[in-house]
């Protein structure tokens, strides 16, 4: 049996106890190194909360989420996130700071020297298709929608975490750019070989970047599948999403 | 005598009045700020004590200004006759628009880029000064403006007190009953308000982040 990087096991996920309605309930999950996992689900289904009690920015209610076989409880909170690369809607860049300093944030607060911060900064943002000399001294509002969300995943990048956290890393784009940003994020994937969750309610992002697809409904994980499989699923609210994407040939048998 | 008059033949007292006036603004303006912007930065995490200092600021500015100058006077130390009683009063009202807006600036800054940046890694005094407090920076900068504008027209005040400044020449222009005497005071005080609005404006859109 496989190592798993990242698992969770029984997690329940509640805002107060009062609110009847749970976010997550009875959630378990391995993901294995390397994998790049798909949280598929509506809005409301808790992808993104699942996504957050991995680097401890939500606290699980009960069951437990361990990271590198380490409960995330027992981890030191910095230590866990400077090693979870954490990408978020194009929102999260800080404002006040030019895309070199984004990118260079976390090296920096690592102490890293001077210049292994350089020559990673030259790294990352090649890998994501940007020039680093042009983008250096440019703020985040002087950057299109997709160079955006480049840099961000550069930030994620930075300093070389083995785990990499998206959530909807690309759903602010426009349909061409996001078909080139995914196209080159499966290509850059297939060389870092990072352990990724990404949440996302593009069924079709899902099958295509994912090497496993979850999906997620009221806080229920309701199934698990290769992207192979998944389009075969049963399940009525598979079903529907594939139905709304139009995805449906093959699935009749 | 008119003011024009009256002001070219004064203009080196008038001057020397305007000095003064601008260096127990200055003064108080620095430690305002020394004292605002802290003390803004240690509530923003803390309801209780938010609510007591902004509270307290609060009042303070509600006391009629020269009622303070007066209530300053019997006061071992801080208080007696003399710019230093003046410079006093003067921090204790600027404190509430620099205090508030430090508190307001550092708290409306988008909660997700609050959350990236805990989800990067970084501690609480790493987001307030690497993250909240540069973003806030134009928001207190508003707040010193305002407060700065405040102050220029209320130290025309601590002449009462025997601090000196503009308000020296207004003082005498009442007790003489000469407009000319008056406007040779509130006209310099007018324009060096105006001044610092405009500058300490051009600055605060410097800072603005977009």
């Amino acid at each position: 049996m496989t190592n798993p990087i990242i698992e969770l096991r029984q997690v329940e996920y509640q805002i107060s106890t009062i609110s009847s309605a749970p976010i997550l309930a009875g959630v378990s999950l391995r993901v294995n190194r390397g994998e790049t996992i798909a949280l598929l689900g509506r809005s409301g289904s808790g992808k993104t909360t699942l996504l957050k009690l991995i680097n401890g920015l939500r606290r699980a209610t009960s069951g437990s989420v361990l990271v590198q076989k380490r409960d995330v409880l027992d981890w030191n909170i910095t230590e866990l996130r400077r090693g979870v690369g954490y990408v978020i809607q194009e929102i999260g860049l800080f404002p006040h700071l030019t895309v070199r300093e984004n990118v260079c944030l976390v090296p920096q607060l690592e102490h890293w020297p001077a210049d292994r911060i350089s020559s990673r900064y030259v790294e990352v943002l090649q890998a994501v298709g940007l020039s680093p000399s042009v983008y250096s001294h440019r703020y985040p509002r002087e950057l299109s929608g997709g160079q955006r969300q480049r840099v961000g995943v550069a930030r994620a990048l930075a300093a070389d975490p083995e785990i990499l956290l998206m959530d909807e890393p690309f759903g602010a784009l426009d349909p061409v750019s996001r078909a080139e940003i995914q196209r080159e994020f499966l290509a850059l994937n297939g060389k870092m070989s990072k352990t990724v969750v990404f949440v996302t309610h593009d069924v079709r992002e899902a099958l295509l970047l994912g090497t496993r697809v979850v999906l997620l409904d009221s806080g229920r994980v309701i199934a698990e599948a290769t992207p192979h499989e998944f389009v075969r699923l049963a399940h009525p609210v598979a079903r529907e999403f594939l139905a709304a994407a139009e995805l449906t040939t093959g699935a009749q048998a | 005598m008119n003011a024009w008059q009256f002001m070219t033949s004064h203009r080196v007292e008038i001057l020397a009045a305007t000095r003064e006036h601008l260096v127990l603004v200055l003064i108080s303006m620095v430690i305002a700020a020394a004292i605002g912007v802290p003390l803004g930065l240690t509530i923003v995490g803390r309801p209780r004590l938010r609510a007591g200092a902004l509270a307290v600021a609060s009042v303070l500015q509600t006391i009629p200004s020269l009622a303070l100058f007066g209530f300053l006077i019997p006061l071992p130390f801080i208080g007696g006759i003399g710019a230093h009683t003046a410079i006093v009063a003067l921090v204790l009202y600027a404190l509430l628009p620099i205090l508030r807006n430090t508190y307001v600036g550092l708290s409306s800054v988008d909660p997700a880029i609050l959350e990236a940046a805990e989800g990067m890694g970084m501690s609480e005094q790493q987001i307030l000064f690497r993250v909240r407090l540069p973003l806030a920076s134009s928001v207190i900068m508003a707040g010193i403006r305002t407060a700065a504008v405040i102050t220029i027209g209320v130290a025309t005040i601590a002449a009462a007190i025997g601090a000196g400044g503009l308000g020296t020449f207004i003082f005498r222009g009442v007790a003489m009953v000469s407009d000319a005497v008056i406007l040779a005071g509130a006209i310099p005080a007018a324009i060096l308000a105006l001044l610092a609005d405009f500058l300490l404006g051009l600055l605060e859109r410097r800072l603005r982040v977009t």
